[in-house]
C-alpha cells in the first residue's frame, strides 16, 4: 500500500465531497426500504433441513470414482534448509502413489497476494510454495503424501526422513519491534492521522489516561478443518471442491497459477462448514491440485486440526497504546492510538487496530500510526473484525478508565463525545444511532443496577460486575459484484452468482430480498450461490456479502424491468412508460403510483412467446462509501462474577445493542450478532495461540488446548436493534458479521474491573491475572 | 460378524487402523458425520453406538463390531425428521451447520442419559434419581461439542424444548 493509493483514495473522496448525492448510488434511498415484504420478516433457514439431516455436502464429502487420499508433511524448525531428504521408505510403503516434495513439484508462482486494487488477488502469502530447500516459518510445507487410503497416506508420511540445518529465526515480538516497519496505509486508509497537536493536548488536559494494551495471536478455528477434493479431466479442465469463503476469486487465481483459461477451472463450494476469514487461497490447495494432476487421479486433502494452526494464519497479536486527554466536562480533546502488530514482509494482511478509533469519537486532536513487526511465523491473516476487534478492547478500556478517573457514568462520557460527523474525515454519516442503541440497551439491561465503586457487590465467594463498551465495523460494498436473473414464464425466478453460505444464511436472506425486488412470492424464487460458473460475487469478508450481492441484484432488477418493458410492447397496460416509470410489484410490471396499469410476467413472456427471459448486470460502483461515513455501530453491555478464591470468572448476561440499519431476518440476524458476541467471549477471556519463542511453534494446535468457549461457558445472549434504515445502502442495510465481536472484549474487561477494580490490559483475561 | 449401520449390515474395514468415524464418511458415503479435529476435543464426529454417544473418531471400526451404529442418517424414523432436527431448524440452533449432526446425536442420547438418571457435575444432588434438565444441566451435559458459530443459545432451546415435550 503506498503513497499513490492515499493520493488516489483521497482525491475521489474530495471529489465525491462535491457530488450532488442523487448522482450517486444510494443518492435516493432503495426504494424496498419502504415497501418490503418478506425482507425483514423471521424465516427459518432454506438450507436447514438439509444441514439437520447431515445432508449438506461439505468440500471433503464429494464422492468420486478412483478417489486419492493425501497428508501434509510440516515443518518443525522456523528457519533454514532442508539439507537431507529421504522418501524412499515413503515412497514403497503400501498403497503411496506420489510422493511431492520441493524436489518434484512443479514450478509455480506464489499467487498474487490480497489487495484491494485488485479484488481477484487472494495471497495470503509471497513465499514460494514447495520450491525449494529453504525453511522460512516453523509448520511450513515440505511434502505431500498421496495413497490410495488416507491410513496409507498418514503412515507414509511418518517414514519420510528429512534433516534440516536450523538458522537463527526471530520469533519474538518484542525483539522485532525496534525494526518496524511503518507503512504508508492501511486497507483504503492512510495509516498515519494527525490532527491537531495531540500529544501537547494530551499533557496539558485536565484529565487523561495513557496505557499500553496488549492482544494475543488467535485463530480462527472454524469446526470444519479446510479440505478439498480435487478432480483433472485430462490437462486442461480442472474441478476444485474446497472450503473457500473467495470462491471466483480463487478460480481466477488457480487459473492462473496452473496455466489455464478462466473457463477451464471451477470451484464449488455450497456450503463451508465456518471461514470467518480463515478459508482463504493458502499452500494446501495449490500443492494439492499440483499433486492431482501429475498424478492423473483424482485427490482429497483434509488438513489435521494441528495442520490448521500450522499454516493458516490466524489473527496478530498487538501491542497498543491508547491515550485520552478531557477537559473539565468531559470533552476529548486529544485521542492517541498506536502500536505495533505482525505483518512479515511476505504476508498480505495488516491488523489495523486504528482504524475503529477515527470512527468512533470526536476530540480535539488525534494521533494515530500502526508499525509493522516483521517475525518467523505463519503470515497472519484476517479474522473475524480484524482490526476493531482489539483496537476496540484498548480503546474502550481506556474510555472506561476515563469515566472512571473523572467520576463519569461510562456510557454519559461516551454520548459527551458522540460525534456528528466523521471525526477525520467530516464526511457526513449516512445514518446513525448510536445514542439510541446506548439508551434502549442500557434500559433493556437495567445498567442503573451498575455500582460506580468497584468491587461494591458481592455474593458469597463472587463479586459482581457490570460493564459495557461500543463499536464500530466499517460498512463495505464490493465493485464487481455480478448476478444472474432467470424469469420463467410461470411466474418462477432464479437468481445465481457465486456467493458464499459460511452460515450466515446468504442464500435464506438473498431469496426474501429477491422475492420483494421481483415482486414474487418467497416460494417462486430460488436463489443459487457457492459456484464460480454462477456469474461472479466478490469473496465473503468485511461484513459486506450481503449488501454487495443486493447491489448486483439491484442491478439485473433493473436490466430485467428494461427488457421486459420493450417486450410488452404497445399492447400492455404498461404501454408507453419507460423503464424509470415501473416497477416489479405483484408478479409483474405496474406503473409506479397507478395500480391499474400492471400487467403479468406470465402474460407479458407469453404473448412475447418467450419460455425465459435471462438478464445478467454488474452493481454499481459503491461511490456511497466514499462520500458517506457508514459504519455498523454497537453498545455491549455484561455482568459478571469473578471467584475471590480461584480467579474464575463467569460472564452471567451479555446483551448486544446494534444500529446497522435495516434487519433483512431477524432469526438469522440474531444468530450473526450472538455469534460474533460469543467469539468475542472467547477473546475476552480464554483464546490465545501460543508460540514456542525459542522455536517459533504453536504449542497448543489442537481444539483441546485452544480453547474457544463452550456451551457452559455461553449464557443466554440478548440482543436487539435500532433497525433504522440506512438511506444510502441497499435495501437499508450495513453489515452484521464482524459488528457483534467489536467492544465484547472491552465489556467484558469492564465489567472485571466493576467486579474486582483490578484493570487487566492484556487479553485473554484469565484466573491467574485475577489472583 | 459385522457393523449394523442404522440397521444395514456391512463388513468391518481389512485395515485395522481404520477409525469408525472414516468407516463412515469415506467407505459408506456417511458424510453427515462430520470430522473437526480427528483428536476427541470437538463432538463433531458424535455418533450413537448401542444408543451410548461416542465419538466416532477415537474408536476403530472394528471396536464397534457386532454392534449397531446409528448416524444423524438413520436418527429420524424414515424420511422426516426427529423432533430434535425439527427443533434445531426451529431455534436456529446452528450457521454453518458443521457441527450441527454432532451436536443432535449426542443430545439426543444424552436426553436418555437424564432419563436414566446420570448425574453430571451441574447435578447438586447427584443420588438422586430424577434429574430436573435445567438450561445449566443442557449446558454442562452439552460442552463436548464445540460450535465456532456461536449457535450455543440456539442449540439448548432446541434441546430444552424437545425434553420438556417429551416429559409432558
Amino acid at each position: 500500500m503506498s503513497k499513490v493509493q492515499n493520493a488516489v483514495v483521497g482525491s475521489v473522496r474530495t471529489v465525491l465531497g462535491w457530488v450532488p448525492s442523487q448522482w450517486l448510488p444510494g443518492g435516493t434511498p432503495d426504494p424496498l426500504i419502504a415497501r418490503r415484504a418478506a425482507v425483514g420478516r423471521q424465516a427459518s433457514r432454506l438450507d436447514g433441513p438439509l444441514k439437520v439431516a447431515g445432508k449438506a455436502r461439505f468440500a471433503a464429502e464429494v464422492a468420486v470414482e478412483r478417489l486419492t487420499y493425501a497428508t501434509l508433511v510440516h515443518s518443525p524448525v522456523a528457519r533454514g534448509r532442508i539439507t537431507h531428504l529421504d522418501t524412499s521408505a515413503a515412497e514403497s510403503a503400501p498403497g503411496v502413489n506420489l510422493v511431492l516434495t520441493y524436489r518434484n513439484m512443479p514450478r509455480i508462482e506464489s499467487p498474487a497476494l490480497i489487495s484491494l486494487s485488485d479484488f481477484s488477488a487472494v495471497g495470503n502469502s509471497a513465499l514460494p510454495i514447495l520450491q525449494d530447500a529453504e525453511i522460512r516459518y516453523n509448520g511450513q510445507v515440505v511434502a505431500l503424501v498421496v495413497a490410495e487410503t488416507q491410513e496409507q497416506a498418514d503412515h507414509a508420511a511418518s517414514l519420510l526422513v528429512i534433516g534440516y540445518a536450523p538458522t537463527k529465526p526471530t520469533t519474538r515480538f518484542q525483539d522485532a519491534q525496534a525494526e518496524a516497519r511503518t507503512p504508508e496505509s492501511l486497507l483504503v486508509e492512510r495509516n498515519h492521522v494527525s490532527v491537531g497537536r495531540a500529544e501537547r493536548e494530551l499533557a496539558r488536559a485536565a484529565h487523561r489516561v495513557d496505557n499500553h494494551y496488549r492482544t494475543p495471536w488467535q485463530n480462527h478455528s472454524a469446526i470444519e478443518l479446510h479440505a478439498l477434493t480435487v478432480i483433472w479431466d485430462g490437462e486442461d479442465s480442472l474441478t476444485v471442491h474446497d472450503a473457500t469463503q473467495m470462491i471466483a476469486p480463487s478460480a481466477v487465481v488457480l487459473a492462473k497459477l496452473f496455466g489455464l483459461k478462466k473457463d477451464q477451472v471451477r470451484v464449488l463450494s455450497p456450503f463451508v462448514g465456518g471461514g470467518f476469514g480463515g478459508k482463504g487461497l493458502w499452500d494446501h490447495q495449490i500443492v494439492a491440485i499440483a499433486a492431482a494432476r501429475l498424478l492423473g487421479r483424482p485427490l482429497r486433502l483434509m488438513l489435521t486440526r494441528e495442520g490448521v494452526y500450522r499454516i493458516i494464519g490466524g489473527r496478530s497479536p498487538t501491542e497498543q497504546r491508547v491515550a485520552i486527554g478531557a477537559d473539565g466536562d468531559g470533552r476529548f480533546t486529544a485521542l492517541i492510538h498506536s502500536g505495533h502488530s505482525v505483518m512479515p514482509t511476505y504476508g498480505a494482511c495488516p491488523e489495523p487496530f486504528t482504524l475503529g478509533s477515527r470512527a468512533l469519537y470526536r476530540a480535539g486532536s488525534f494521533e494515530m500510526l500502526q508499525h509493522h513487526v516483521d517475525l518467523d511465523v505463519v503470515p497472519n491473516t484476517f479474522m473475524r473484525a480484524p482490526g476493531e476487534a482489539i483496537g476496540s478492547f484498548a480503546l474502550e478500556s481506556a474510555v472506561d478508565e476515563l469515566a472512571h478517573e473523572m467520576g463519569i457514568d461510562p456510557i454519559d462520557l461516551r454520548l459527551r463525545n458522540e460525534p456528528e460527523r466523521h471525526p477525520i474525515s467530516g464526511a457526513p454519516f449516512s445514518q446513525h444511532a448510536r445514542r439510541q442503541a446506548f439508551t434502549d440497551g442500557a434500559k433493556r439491561f437495567g445498567w442503573e443496577r451498575r455500582q460506580r465503586e468497584p468491587g461494591a457487590r458481592r455474593e458469597g465467594e463472587w463479586r459482581l460486575g457490570l460493564g459495557c463498551a461500543t463499536g464500530s465495523f466499517p460498512y463495505a460494498r464490493m465493485p464487481g459484484a455480478s448476478a444472474r436473473i432467470t424469469l420463467r414464464r410461470d411466474g418462477a425466478a432464479v437468481v445465481a452468482c457465486s456467493a458464499q453460505e459460511m452460515g450466515m444464511g446468504t442464500a435464506t436472506v438473498q431469496t426474501q430480498h429477491a422475492a420483494d425486488r421481483l415482486g414474487l412470492p418467497v416460494s417462486a424464487v430460488v436463489f443459487k450461490l457457492g459456484d464460480s460458473a454462477l456469474p461472479a460475487a466478490p469473496m465473503a469478508g468485511g461484513s459486506s456479502q450481503t449488501a454487495s450481492v443486493a447491489g448486483a441484484i439491484i442491478a439485473a432488477a433493473a436490466k430485467l424491468t428494461g427488457e421486459l418493458v420493450r417486450l410488452a410492447g404497445n399492447d400492455s397496460p404498461i404501454a408507453g412508460l419507460r423503464a424509470g416509470e415501473v416497477h416489479l410489484v405483484d408478479g409483474g410490471v405496474g406503473a409506479i403510483g397507478d395500480a391499474a396499469r400492471h400487467e403479468e410476467y406470465r402474460s407479458i413472456l407469453a404473448r412475447a412467446g418467450r419460455e425465459e427471459i435471462t438478464v445478467t448486470a454488474t452493481g454499481s460502483p459503491p461511490l456511497e462509501m466514499l462520500k458517506y461515513a457508514m459504519h455498523s455501530t454497537s453498545a455491549i453491555f455484561c455482568e459478571l462474577r469473578v471467584s475471590d478464591a480461584t480467579g474464575e470468572i463467569r460472564v452471567d448476561r451479555l446483551l448486544g445493542s446494534f444500529d446497522c440499519g435495516t434487519i433483512l431476518n431477524p432469526q438469522t440476524a440474531a444468530s450473526q450478532f450472538k455469534g460474533g458476541m460469543i467469539m468475542g467471549l472467547g477473546l475476552a477471556l480464554t483464546e490465545e495461540t501460543l508460540f514456542d519463542e525459542r522455536s517459533g511453534r504453536i504449542m497448543n494446535p489442537s481444539l483441546a488446548d485452544y480453547h474457544i468457549p463452550v456451551h457452559l461457558d455461553v449464557p443466554e445472549i440478548e440482543v436487539m436493534w435500532t433497525g433504522i434504515p440506512d438511506p444510502r445502502s441497499p435495501l437499508g442495510a450495513r453489515g452484521i458479521g464482524e459488528i457483534g465481536i467489536t467492544g465484547v472484549a472491552a465489556a467484558v474487561a469492564n465489567a472485571v474491573f466493576n467486579a474486582t477494580g483490578r484493570r487487566v490490559r492484556e487479553l485473554p483475561i484469565t484466573l491467574d491475572k485475577l489472583l | 460378524m459385522a457393523i449394523r449401520v442404522n440397521g444395514t449390515e456391512v463388513d468391518p474395514p481389512e485395515d485395522a487402523r481404520v477409525s469408525l468415524l472414516d468407516l463412515l464418511r469415506e467407505r459408506l458415503q456417511l458424510t453427515g458425520t462430520k470430522v473437526g479435529c480427528n483428536q476427541g476435543a470437538c463432538g463433531a464426529c458424535t455418533v450413537l453406538l448401542d444408543g451410548n454417544r461416542v465419538l466416532s473418531c477415537l474408536t476403530l471400526a472394528v471396536q464397534a463390531d457386532g454392534r449397531e451404529v446409528t448416524t444423524i442418517e438413520g436418527l429420524a424414523d424414515g424420511d422426516g425428521l426427529h423432533p430434535l432436527q425439527a427443533a434445531f431448524i426451529e431455534h436456529d440452533g446452528f450457521q454453518c451447520g458443521y457441527c450441527t449432526p454432532g451436536q443432535i446425536c449426542a443430545a439426543s442420547a444424552m436426553l436418555r442419559e437424564v432419563t436414566e438418571g446420570v448425574p453430571s457435575y451441574v447435578t447438586a444432588d447427584l443420588a438422586e434419581e430424577h434429574i430436573t434438565l435445567s438450561r445449566e444441566e443442557i449446558r454442562e451435559r452439552m460442552s463436548g461439542n464445540l460450535c465456532r458459530c456461536g449457535a450455543h443459545n440456539g442449540i439448548i432451546d432446541a434441546i430444552l424444548q424437545v425434553a420438556t415435550e417429551k416429559a409432558a
